[in-house]
């Protein structure tokens, strides 16, 4: 438990800090109050709005911790919320929805995986291929049109509440909590890392990283699939043009800010969380100071700027050895220092 | 002398790569620099041409101490080096590698007509009849081999370091190359020669310059050393006093792994072999002679397309590693950075690793079971590490070596492959790893060591294989492990220059 609070602490600060200065442009920051049934308030809405890139955020740190990076999944979001909203125009009722919004996203992850691990292509290029070609398909699904729908139970997973708290932010933490526990309480987050330090290597000591590889882009598909659903549902309607557009930028952001290298390795799920809701706060807060619109993306890309030259490695030991003088001796920066620079 | 080192030394993290090397080279000679994986050569020519800092020694040129930071500053001295992958820009025309960094311009802008002339110009001499406006990409390997030293030449015009040049060149071309450099010579050029074909080496070099293990052996004018004492040289003579220790266990026939057929063409000819319970083989051979992909095979890290195997059970799967390591087979390949170790993963996930890749993923090895095994084998094979949690990428060679032992001991395989063991470990570790061979193959282990270093060979071998251009040629048994018997093998029928060569490039390609 203390690694992983040592491991996160970074990302709690910038947590932090962001609520600080949002709470100084809107002092009102953290009046939550309990009206016909729910819970209202900024930080309700943070954890609401930043549903989606939480979610696209689970499944992009363990793609990125096998070296990897998943660029379709906002069109994975959007293939998956257009089958569900052409399940329910079809009359299929809502656990037909789901499921086939469920298997459109492991079929899309499946398509990745295999491009990725079987053909060898990098997957950067691989995973361009589907977040082009997927947005056609979604309006292929849609007929071209925003497919609305009326569905009470199916737009409860966007816009209701469960014990006051928004469907959307239970379902991204409890998907948290499930990644979380399947990856730490099972081998299967030593066997990512190891495949993202190490192909090569980890291939000849048995590890089965073909399937591993295919395994993972389908639960990053799978992640987009929820995401996909809540967007839908929120809107009561597919829009294969918007849905997702671009959050595969603000979920590869998220992982970075959560402090997971993309070159693979170690991860930490809740640390990216973290950085969705670092991401999400920043969006909302822009709002709340009531900048003009237009200033709302260079805001964000400053503050992000400074986010991450904060937290880069470079820095980092620095602060450290501001923060607590034993952290690191010179001997292991030595070393470290070592390992980095001369590979001959 | 045109350029010297005098006590040259550099080290990385675990390993000496050069221990205070002496090399001379003089002008108008070609002199061949030669050793096995990891003697030094490479780490030799880097320090020469700047693109790595020495710790410590001298480099003279011309009798003046130099300081190159990078090759540019080299080869502003006079030091100009062509690599085995010509590292101009294919899809450039000929004149424009020729004269990047330096175009003549009128106004400010390219000349393309002075370009031209001055590539011409440049390439005057070498024998060349061909179109500079072409692409470099519409010519042959050996005649772009011959534009990249026409640009190293102009540029640097004092010492030429070819580092591989033949390895991807037919015999034709491997001539043209030499006349090329035959005339350089006449033009009182250095050359330093790097190269593994030993026929090439005696064709063109005057003189020989042999590294072992980082440190300078001898150097030798090409006339006055025959292949034999070439390759003693090479392969080193460090451990003799061991061979007398070393005992025979008695072997079981009948419990034996049979391979027969196995091969994979373009790596390694098909071959045969037998290996018993308890029994330690040896492979020796040169670098590139085949010894790696006969390993490679084996464990199905490269499948064979030909060959089955099978034990007293029946036949032996051997499609991927998965299969080899399901049937009881591990293998420590040669180059362990990029193919051993998981260097950001810890000591003690290292160790685990194979054995969790064995259980699969849904049976996590609980942390106080790998936390018990890691530290057993800690203390079991002596690995410096200050915990078991250090990223395994911090420790020296020898204990990351160790770690790969211990990773694989963990599984208790049947049949162990050891790629180069000991390559790039320092003695007390190399000892160690040698114990530790005897101490598994005494519970019934079975080993297959590849090593260049042939007493250590002579050391734990019950017999030696050995191999040479791309087959098994010869086994020794018995007395007649040894390692004069071997290096004669490696050597004997020296088949005709040209022919032999080719043949090796062929299955090399």
């Amino acid at each position: 438990m203390k690694g992983v609070f040592r491991r996160v602490a970074p990302q709690l600060f910038t947590l932090s800090a962001v609520i600080v200065l949002v709470s100084m442009f809107f002092p009102s920051f953290w009046q939550i109050v309990y009206v016909n049934d729910r819970l209202v308030g900024i930080p309700i809405d943070i954890v609401k709005r930043g549903a989606p890139v939480a979610l696209l955020a689970i499944g992009m740190t363990l793609v990125i911790a096998t070296r990897g990076i998943d660029l379709s999944v906002g069109a994975v979001m959007a293939i998956c919320g257009a089958s569900a909203a052409w399940s329910i125009d079809q009359g299929f009722g809502i656990w037909a929805a789901l499921g086939i919004a469920g298997a459109a996203g492991l079929i899309c992850g499946l398509w990745n995986g295999l491009l990725v691990a079987v053909f060898g292509i990098q997957p950067i290029v691989a995973t361009l291929i589907l977040m082009v070609a997927g947005r056609g398909v979604a309006q292929l699904i849609t007929g071209g049109t925003i497919l609305t729908f009326d569905n009470e139970a199916f737009a409860y997973l966007g816009s209701g509440t469960f014990l006051g708290v928004p469907v959307p932010a239970v379902i991204w933490v409890l998907t948290g909590i499930f990644f979380g526990l399947l990856v730490r309480r099972t081998a299967l987050g030593l066997l990512v890392e190891s495949i993202g330090v190490n192909l090569r290597a980890s291939t000849l000591t048995g590890i089965n990283s073909r399937v591993l590889l295919i395994a993972v882009y389908m639960g990053s598909g799978f992640c987009a699939a929820l995401a996909g659903i809540i967007a839908t549902a929120d809107i009561r309607g597919a829009d294969a043009n918007n849905a997702g557009l671009w959050l595969e930028l603000d979920a590869i952001l998220a992982v970075v800010i959560g402090g997971n290298s993309l070159l693979g390795g170690r991860f930490s799920i809740l640390a990216s969380l973290l950085g969705a809701m670092i991401i999400q706060t920043i969006n909302t807060g822009i709002l709340l100071a009531g900048f003009p619109s237009e200033y709302n993306l260079v805001i964000k890309a400053v503050l992000v700027i400074i986010i991450l030259v904060l937290q880069s490695p470079r820095l980092l030991p620095q602060f450290a050895v501001l923060w607590s003088r034993r952290r690191t001796s010179p001997q292991t920066k030595t070393l470290r220092a070592a390992m980095t620079e001369d590979r001959p | 002398m045109l350029l010297s080192t005098r006590d040259l030394t550099k080290a990385f993290p675990g390993t000496k790569a050069l221990d205070a090397v002496d090399f001379d080279l003089k002008a108008g000679e070609v002199h061949a620099l030669l050793g096995e994986n990891g003697a030094g050569k490479s780490t030799l020519i880097k320090c020469l041409t700047g693109a790595y800092r020495r710790d410590s020694g001298d480099i003279l040129f011309e009798g003046q101490p130099i300081f190159p930071q990078s090759t540019l500053e080299a080869q502003a001295i006079g030091i100009g080096t062509v690599y085995q992958e010509v590292n101009l820009l294919p899809n450039l025309t000929v004149a424009e590698n020729l004269t990047l960094g330096h175009q003549p311009r009128r106004f400010g802008i390219i000349h393309p007509r002075a370009m031209r002339a001055q590539a011409e110009d440049m390439l005057a001499g070498y024998g060349l009849d061909i179109d500079v406006r072409r692409p470099l990409e519409y010519y042959s390997v050996a005649v772009q081999q011959i534009i990249a030293i026409a640009r190293a030449v102009h540029l640097s015009g004092r010492v030429l370091i070819l580092d591989e040049p033949t390895a991807s060149l037919d015999a034709r071309e491997v001539q043209m190359l030499f006349d090329v450099i035959r005339d350089l010579r006449k033009r009182g050029l250095g050359i330093i020669f790097i190269s593994h074909f030993l026929d090439q080496v005696y064709d063109i070099s005057d003189r020989l310059t042999i590294l072992r293990n980082g440190r300078h052996i001898a150097t030798h004018p090409a006339a006055e050393l025959d292949r034999m004492q070439l390759i003693t040289l090479m392969l080193g003579h460090e451990l003799q006093h061991e061979t007398a220790t070393r005992h025979r266990p008695a072997v079981d026939p009948t419990d034996a792994i049979r391979f027969s057929g196995m091969g994979r063409r373009g790596r390694i000819a098909p071959f045969d072999l037998t290996v018993h319970k308890g029994e330690v083989i040896g492979m020796a051979g040169l670098l590139g002679s085949g010894r790696t992909e006969s390993a490679e095979v084996l464990f199905g890290a490269v499948p064979g397309d030909s060959g089955t195997a099978e034990d007293t059970n029946g036949p032996v799967d051997l499609r991927n590693p998965r299969a080899a390591i399901a049937a009881g087979f591990a293998f420590a390949p040669e180059d362990r950075k990029t193919e051993g170790i998981i260097a950001e993963l810890s000591v003690r996930e290292n160790i685990i690793l194979a054995l969790q890749a064995r259980r699969g993923w849904a049976r996590p090895i609980p942390q106080a079971e790998q936390s018990r095994m890691a530290n057993d084998y800690i203390k079991r094979l002596d690995i410096r590490t200050p915990d078991a949690d250090k990223p395994v990428g911090l420790l020296s060679g020898g204990n990351q070596q160790k770690v790969i032992l211990a990773r694989w001991l963990a599984i208790n395989p049947r049949f162990l492959i050891l790629d180069e063991p000991t390559r790039g470990i320092d003695v007390g570790a190399h000892a160690e790893i040698l114990r530790l061979i005897e101490d598994v193959v005494a519970q019934g282990m079975s080993i297959l060591v590849i090593s260049s270093e042939l007493d250590e060979l002579v050391a734990v071998s019950h017999r030696v294989i050995v191999v040479r251009d791309r087959q098994h040629v010869s086994q020794l048994t018995g007395e007649d492990v040894t390692t004069d018997t071997i290096v004669r093998a490696i050597a004997a029928p020296e088949a005709e220059p040209g022919s032999d060569s080719a043949a090796t490039r062929e299955v090399m390609a």
